[in-house]
């Protein structure tokens, strides 16, 4: 292909070919093999501690020398967290735990909420004023189906 | 301090939290001016990342002024007006040493696939984000980056991903002069890839959606073809015939988890989590691209398994390349770009919010609505 031509033919694209490699595939080597010198003992930044309970994945043998100590587990979900960082983040019971306690999580989060005597405005948070504003009938209809829903497995329990 | 507060799928909120202290001597303290929701960001809102807790404030995507520094930080000071890549990164582990600092080995506890990320979860390693009115900042001099004072402080905001991310995911296409290049996704990031495959002298770009506003969009900004796959019996199929029957060269999936499109993938993946997302998009790519061509992935999929050809994978002998995006390595040169008017990211933009409607913002982003590409929030402090 004629470089020229080319350039010519994408002068309405700013900087059309700027970064090609008219040679090179690929455009960028995502390893820099010159950098990596196999070995674990890089010079490590200083380390930081804490007096939280931060979970570690058990595929390293300590902690990184930053992390993030937010949100130590807690309550019910906490265990199930706990329970999954015994497993590797190859397995399942690690990954599935970790879900259900996000689950768990969320009710603890309401059940916190009205202790604390704020009750959370389900409206305002799923901002629905959005929906409300620019696709009015897509709202009604998601509110309609999640109702009749309702209604309908409370009368299945009712019957029984 | 106001800050983003993540309830369950679907809820949040804005809350005050205790200010976020120095815990490392290379910390920082960054008061927010800018903050954008991502797409990646509405994978924790739908509740598809495992290990999401409630209380976490989410936010990988801002700019801000450095208000305070630990003792071990010399190159950014109290008072400089920085962006913040989304990589938290030390900069001197053997993946940082190579420039892969999205992969870094010293910033993320609980998961060891991933370096950290600001506000994704505990699986980025369970760190607040940015989506509030200050933020705690690690490795200081490693990630921030001094605006420049002739750049637009909202250029420099999409600098901490969406750009890089599109470049990078036609820098990791290996896009050779001549080829046919289709990006799977009109959001921020597709809208980028599209754009920047241009640079490394795609001669043909094409972008499938099923917004017609995106779409109509993308046209405009990257000067590229686009359609909409709801208009197609078989994406695939379309693709083929309209590349001579043989594929693109390059496929790139900057759709992820929250595909739609084929139902399969959308019960198993999105309604019954049997598998990490929809892997709808990157099904596509794998099928749509010629045999020995590169499929890249910037979509973002979670932990577990996806279903996608891999046979088709052997047989035509594609290479796939993805990552997160290592933003730093990339900023020197897109800053560059920026400057030089050779790319304009700040136009993506279309939605601006105070801090405290950030549920109006997530909901917006999320169901597209109001035809929404790009929202960024506002902290009142900071008007
Ligand atoms: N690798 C990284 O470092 C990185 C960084 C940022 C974002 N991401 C990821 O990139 C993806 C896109 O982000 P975004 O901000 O543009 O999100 P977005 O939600 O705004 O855009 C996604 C687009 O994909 C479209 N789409 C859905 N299903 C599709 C299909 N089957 N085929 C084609 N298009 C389809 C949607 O209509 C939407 O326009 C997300 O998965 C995000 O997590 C990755
Ligand atoms: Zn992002
Ligand atoms: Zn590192």
């Amino acid at each position: 292909m004629e470089k020229e031509n080319l350039k010519e033919q994408f002068t309405h694209i700013p900087g059309w070919g700027v970064d090609a490699d008219w040679e090179n595939d690929p455009v960028y080597p995502m390893r820099d093999i010159a950098a990596d010198d196999k070995s674990a003992d890089w010079k490590r930044p200083a380390q930081q501690t804490t007096s939280k309970e931060v979970q570690r994945s058990n595929e390293r043998p300590e902690h990184p020398a930053v992390f993030g100590d937010t949100l130590p587990p807690t309550g019910l979900s906490g265990h199930l967290r706990r329970y999954a960082f015994h497993y590797s983040e190859s397995k399942y019971r690690h990954w599935l735990p970790l879900l259900l306690a996000d689950r768990i999580n969320e009710v603890e989060g309401v059940i916190a909420d009205v202790k604390s005597g704020f009750f959370p405005n389900i409206w305002k948070e799923r901002g629905y004023q959005a929906y409300w504003k620019y696709d009015r009938r897509k709202l009604i209809n998601k509110v309609a189906t999640v109702a009749a829903v309702s209604i309908g497995v409370w009368m299945l329990i009712r019957r029984k | 301090m106001k800050a983003m507060n993540y309830r369950g799928p679907f809820r949040v909120r804005v809350e005050e939290k205790p200010m976020p202290k120095i815990l490392h001597p290379e910390d920082a303290i960054v008061q927010v001016t800018r903050a954008c929701i991502c797409g990646s960001d509405l994978h924790l809102y739908h509740g598809m990342v495992p290990d999401t807790r409630i209380g976490s404030t989410f936010g990988h995507e801002f700019i801000g002024v450095v208000r305070e520094v630990g003792t071990g930080v010399t190159k950014v000071k109290v008072g400089d007006k920085v962006l913040v890549p989304f990589n938290i990164a030390c900069g001197r582990c053997n993946f940082c040493k190579q420039g892969l600092f999205a992969n870094c080995h010293e910033s993320n506890a609980m998961a060891t696939a991933v370096g950290g990320i600001f506000g994704y979860s505990h699986i980025a390693g369970g760190f607040d984000g940015g989506q509030a009115e200050f933020v705690r900042v690690p490795y200081a001099d490693v990630g921030p980056t001094i605006i420049p004072s002739d750049m637009d402080d909202e250029d420099a905001l999409l600098l901490t991903d969406v750009l890089p991310t599109g470049y990078q995911a036609a820098e990791m296409g290996g896009i050779k002069v001549g080829d046919t290049v289709v990006v799977f996704g009109a959001g921020p990031v597709g809208i980028m890839a599209a754009r920047c495959a241009w640079l490394f002298g795609a001669t043909r770009v094409i972008v499938i959606d099923h917004l017609e506003y995106r779409l109509e969009f993308v046209r405009q900004y990257a000067a590229c073809e686009a359609y909409n796959f709801r208009s197609m019996d078989d994406p695939v199929l379309f693709i083929k015939r309209i590349t001579d029957w043989l594929g693109a060269d390059v496929c790139i999936d900057a759709v992820g988890s929250d595909a739609c499109g084929n139902a399969m993938q959308t019960i198993t993946g999105k309604k019954l989590l049997l598998q990490a997302g929809a892997a709808t998009a990157l099904h596509w790519a794998i099928n749509a691209v010629k045999k020995g061509g590169i499929v890249s992935v910037v979509g973002v999929y979670g932990p577990t398994d996806n279903l996608v050809p891999i046979g088709n994978v052997v047989n035509k002998g594609i290479t796939i390349r993805a990552n997160q995006t290592s933003v730093k390595r990339l900023l020197p040169k897109l800053m560059d770009h920026v400057r030089k008017g050779v790319l304009s990211p700040k136009d993506i933009i279309t939605h601006r919010f105070a801090l405290e409607d950030i549920a109006e913002a997530y909901q917006m982003f999320s169901a597209k609505l109001d035809e929404c590409i790009k929202p960024v929030l506002i902290p009142s402090t900071n008007n």
